[in-house]
């Protein structure tokens, strides 16, 4: 390992090279999704947990296109409005993670939401579910808004990560509060300087991964701004780009941020007419 | 036959009948999936040992695409 290297990604019982988390949802194919997974060269990907078809089932699962030697799957609990649905959910990812001997069984991505259009985090229901979860064995992986009382909340709570949204689910607004997310990070990791923090939601193209490494973030978590961008391939490229851009600009110690110029070039050897 | 419901729907098993049965009777690939019974789960090794009463509340489910 070089200083060029992003250091692994750190997340409870896991270690990651790539430091970015892909969704799988809203591809237009499931061979689509496959090779912007490839391109992106997440470790993580995310999938939901939803009722089996009875009837008119394609026989297609998604699970036939993604690697499950290669990938740890991160099941979600997205949807759910009540701590119950979201602790019954994580079970039964569990459940299937076991089954298929995939790492991801250990884990969850706890999201407990209060509205359908906003999709924001219901802070109570999340912080009564991350507790279940917990003593359940799980290691939670938790979206939340930007608040960074809720975020230690959570943390204090035996969270694994706390994954505070840069904007709304979907969004592609990018990271609207960035002193929230520093603030979430300054709390998160004081004393502990190894905790890992995720910004989850909200990204909408790559300078927005880029932002929320600078900003001293472990990692990213998107989705939609791959799937639904015109040609998901290249953006699936910027967003690795990004993060590992943003990863190594964040260690680099950059300059601060000053009112006035300061000359690159030498003042000493100008040629003059004078 | 018992009427029990499955992932919200209603359906006639066979008395008797266990999760495996009802997997076998839906004709599900149930590597890709988990089930619940009354809001428990019921692990893959006890499925051929679970039997389902009357008015049970079954989910069956895979995973999706998702974020």
């Amino acid at each position: 390992m070089t200083e060029l290297d992003v250091k692994p990604l750190r997340l409870g019982s896991h270690h990651f090279a790539s430091r970015l988390i892909v969704g799988t949802g809203k591809y237009s194919t499931f061979e689509l999704m496959r090779e912007c997974l490839t391109i992106s060269e997440a470790d993580v990907i995310t999938v939901a947990v939803r009722r089996e078809r009875l009837v008119d089932s394609t026989g297609r699962s998604i699970l036939d296109f993604i690697d499950l030697k290669r990938y740890t799957i991160l099941p979600n609990t997205a949807g759910c409005f009540t701590a119950e649905d979201a602790v019954r959910t994580a079970r039964l990812g569990r459940e299937i993670l076991s089954g298929l001997e995939n790492p991801g069984a250990s884990w969850v991505k706890l999201e407990v939401l209060a509205d359908k259009k906003t999709l924001l985090p219901d802070p109570v229901a999340t912080l009564e579910a991350t507790k279940q979860l917990v003593a359940d064995g799980f290691e939670v992986l938790c979206y939340t808004s930007d608040d960074p009382i809720m975020a230690r909340r959570l943390k204090d709570a035996g969270a694994t990560s706390v994954m505070p949204a840069g904007s709304p689910i979907g969004s592609g607004q990018g990271i609207l509060n960035p002193n929230n997310i520093h603030i979430c990070l300054e709390y998160l990791k004081e004393g502990d300087p190894n905790y890992p923090v995720i910004v989850d939601a909200g990204v909408g193209t790559a300078s927005d991964v880029a932002f929320a490494m600078e900003l001293g973030c472990d990692g990213v978590l998107l989705n939609t701004a791959v799937a639904s961008a015109k040609n998901p391939r290249l953006m699936a490229e910027a967003m690795r780009l990004a993060c590992r851009a943003g990863y190594l600009a964040a260690n680099s110690g950059r300059i601060p941020k000053r009112l006035y110029a300061t000359a690159s070039s030498p003042e000493a050897g100008l040629i003059s007419a004078k | 036959m018992i009427s029990i419901r499955v992932n919200g729907e209603a359906l006639q098993i066979a008395d008797d009948s266990t999760v495996e049965n009802l997997i076998a009777q839906l004709k599900l690939n149930s590597k890709f999936m988990a089930v619940e019974l009354n809001r428990r789960v019921v692990p893959r090794a006890e499925h051929g040992r679970t039997r389902l009463a009357a008015d049970d509340q079954v989910e069956i489910v895979t995973l999706v695409g998702g974020g």
